[in-house]
């Protein structure tokens, strides 16, 4: 029957009826709902890994015993685990195993827009790029047939449009696959001697992939007009579509790695101006002009951010529809740290101390954003703890008098661990700050390592925070509640004044999880509020000023009382009958 | 038939996913072709959110452009005012009268503009305001806002009010159907 599926969810049916048994991934947009999605189908054994690099290296030790696997990933998360990659794509695979990596044009939710196509053509693995849900839902059911046709893991290759649109899908029915392990020294032992023979057969391997994209449905062309041939892929494919309809011939790619030269130089041959309309960087255009080809791309469209069909009517000197603005300046609304959000207090506190703050990926990057403005670098995921110790090493004693790195629970695992060894290791006298919100929050709610429950909601080993860090050779872990900013106070400035390396852990879980009990909203005491605006200092969405006095959102405040500490004129009050805040 | 475009707009939060799922389920039991676009992470958390509903007899892009929209249903005033340039020449909005401030105004930074219905209307849209949250209320809960917002853009379709149920039945729980079931009746009838 015909569906509505986000394409994510798409991806996980396509997974189950190809007999995928076993799923490794780390949460990233835009591709979790990916492995939440699987995490409902009780024949496919799903987790969530620390990281991408062990999340693809597990998926692989399943290939290698039979079992089709996956495993999913942000395009950044890709850069993680591009060492297994690399080096897979010489071993090959036994059973088939798929990639799934979702880019971010645009970077609705991400650090930087990098093209993940340039993974797939530096470690030689074939890439699938689907445009829409039904695409997605069958190429990745083909990704197993090409990764054991070709020995060769494959990359599905997401968006955020494909990822996070829903479109019609027609599901069928799931077929088992299993096979047995075969013990192979020379092709699974990638040392120099073995690794040496096998460079040559991926080499082979990509001279018999780019005869099957020759060939191969999942390249198209749709013969129009043709006065305008556009080669495209992707959600631009779509957009070329909304804007062209049948009046331009399209080659539509469906495998971005590796591309067919003999169908392009045919294409090419039938139009008589050639276009790439491709997001982010020039790939397919590049090879076009390899083939000494003419043909336009980036010469007309951008490289940075995404596409839209207007932006590609217009590039195209096309007339787009014009929409009307009002004339004065709509404020902007960015994205703000939720009401009772526990990472706020703490921010406040690193603020008060004028610390500088090195930060990390997660929902409190926005401690970066205004009134608190409190961090000041933002890497990678584990970039805060690992910089924290270069800039306290080349910085000196000053540095490490006033300089914090934060970092949540999840990240925390992720890759925060080795930086945190290198302090203990090397001893910088660095003070680092886990922020223990009890979950992945900012991709929407996913288990970690730390939380004590696996991905279907069951009890899980459970690593304990403080016994880590003691063990790595910290004397110095305490743990404090953000929603106690005097004592976070007292411990910001007992262990940046401290004379060695110090780990706080600022615990107290995510104020959207449903299992926290909130308190009842404030109300502000008009009669003692003076308007001195202390309380807007922690940029609470619940707090505005309203007829020159503090105004609090009953239907946003949790009573989380961390305004109530910033008042010296006690004006704030619990709604709470007979309590006071 | 001319692909038709919904977009939802609010703030982050405010369930403007349960409306775009009902929508998408009901237009596809309408026998249409149907594309949901939305956005997921950080935008989530307080941020301007959006997202786009096309359907007709077969749908290619899945986001909407500037002057496309052939309805913008707003969870919150000022978010209407963002999303008008993306608003087609003779496009309707239905909208929530609910303000909440932006991190800007609530800062001192920036001031929440006034009068933003009559100013919508005088740029030529036509405008279907109504407070929502006071019918989600008497509905029964502040959170039903979304199915007050659903009642009021199915005045607009010319779809049996049966068809919408059957969306409605299929995406909220059991315990809060009743609930949900007054709001968009409320909504519908304002």
């Amino acid at each position: 029957m015909k569906q509505l599926m986000l394409g994510n969810k798409a991806v996980a049916r396509g997974l189950y009826e190809a007999g995928c048994s076993f799923v490794s991934s780390y949460p990233g947009t835009p591709s979790t709902e990916i492995t939440e999605e699987i995490a409902k189908y009780d024949d496919i054994y799903s987790e969530w890994a620390p990281n991408e690099k062990v999340a693809m290296e597990a998926a692989f030790g399943a290939c290698l015993s039979g079992t089709r696997s996956f495993c999913g990933m942000k395009h950044v998360g890709l850069n993680v685990a591009a060492d297994p990659l690399y080096t897979m794509s010489y071993t090959g695979v036994n059973a088939g195993m798929v990639i799934g990596v979702a880019d971010d044009a645009g970077m609705h939710s991400s650090q930087n827009e990098q093209d993940s196509r340039h993974h797939a053509i530096a470690s030689k693995v074939p890439m699938l790029e689907p445009s829409d849900s039904q695409e997605a839902y069958e190429f990745a059911k083909l990704a197993y047939e090409i990764s054991e046709q070709f020995d060769t893991p494959v990359l599905l290759k997401m968006c955020t449009r494909v990822a996070h649109s829903q479109s019609v899908v027609e599901p069928g029915e799931r077929e088992e696959h299993k096979k047995a392990y075969e013990k192979n020294i020379a092709k699974y032992v990638m040392m120099p001697g073995n690794a040496k023979r096998r460079h040559p057969v991926v080499e082979e391997r990509t001279a018999k992939l780019i005869e099957y994209a020759e060939t191969s449905p999942v390249n198209r062309v749709e013969m129009g007009g043709t006065e305008i041939g556009i080669i495209t892929a992707s959600t631009s494919y779509q957009y070329v579509k909304e804007v062209f309809g049948d009046s331009v011939s399209v080659l539509k790619l469906g495998m971005a790695n590796p591309l067919p030269k003999k169908l392009i130089l045919d294409f090419a041959s039938k139009v008589d101006k050639l276009i790439v309309v491709e997001e982010l960087d020039p790939i397919i255009e590049n090879h076009c002009k390899e083939l000494g080809l003419k043909v336009s791309g980036k010469d007309v469209l951008p490289i940075c951010d995404e596409f839209s069909q207007n932006l590609i009517a217009k590039a195209l000197g096309k007339d787009v529809p014009e929409g009307r603005a009002l004339d004065e300046q709509i404020p902007m609304r960015p994205p703000v740290m939720c009401s009772g959000c526990p990472h706020r207090g703490l921010f406040y506190v690193l603020k008060k101390n004028k610390c500088t703050v090195l930060g990390d990926i997660g929902c409190y990057t926005l401690g970066a954003v205004a009134p608190l403005s409190a961090m000041e670098m933002t890497l990678c995921m584990g970039g805060s703890i690992s910089a924290l110790h270069g800039f306290n090493k080349a910085g000196g004693a000053e540095c490490e008098g006033r300089t914090v790195a934060v970092i949540g629970d999840s990240t925390f695992m992720h890759s925060g661990m080795t930086g945190l060894a290198n302090i203990a290791y090397n001893q910088s006298n660095s003070t680092v700050i886990i922020l223990d919100n009890s979950i992945t929050g900012m991709t929407g709610h996913q288990q970690n390592p730390t939380t004590g429950y696996n991905i279907k909601g069951e009890p899980a080993g459970k690593i304990d925070l403080e016994a880590l860090c003691r063990a790595m050779g910290f004397n110095r872990v305490r743990v404090v509640d953000p929603y106690n900013l005097k004592e976070v106070d007292e411990a910001v400035k007992e262990e940046l004044a401290a004379a060695e390396p110090s780990v706080i852990i600022s615990r107290r879980p995510c104020a959207l999880l449903k299992y926290v009990k909130h308190n009842a909203p404030l109300k502000v005491n008009t009669d003692k509020c003076i308007g001195c605006k202390s309380c807007m200092q922690i940029g609470c969405p619940s707090i505005s000023i309203k007829n020159g006095k503090a105004h609090v959102d009953n239907t946003l405040c949790v009573g989380c009382n961390v305004c109530s500490q910033m008042c010296r004129f006690d004006a704030f009050e619990s709604t709470a009958a007979g309590k006071e805040a | 038939m001319e692909t038709k475009n919904i977009m939802i707009v609010g703030v982050g939060g405010q369930g403007s996913l349960l409306a775009s799922k009902m929508l998408g389920h009901l237009l596809l039991s309408e026998g249409y072709d149907v594309k949901v676009s939305e956005v997921h992470g950080m935008s989530q958390r307080g941020g301007s959110v959006v997202t786009y509903v096309r359907y007709g007899s077969k749908v290619a892009s899945p986001v909407i452009d500037r002057g496309e929209a052939d309805y913008i249903v707003s969870f919150e005033l000022l978010e209407a005012a963002r999303w008008l340039p993306f608003l087609k020449k003779d496009g309707q909005i239905v909208t929530n009268i609910q303000q909440i401030d932006p991190m800007p105004v609530i800062t001192g930074a920036a001031e929440y503009p006034e009068n933003l219905v009559e100013k919508l209307q005088a740029s030529g849209a036509k405008v279907d305001a109504l407070d929502c949250l006071k019918l989600a209320e008497e509905a029964g809960s502040s959170k039903a806002v979304n199915l007050v917002l659903m009642g009021r853009l199915s005045h607009y379709f010319d779809l049996p009010e049966d068809a919408w149920m059957r969306s409605l039945e299929a995406n909220v729980p059991a315990k809060f159907l009743e609930l949900n079931k007054k709001a968009f009746a409320l909504g519908r009838d304002a």
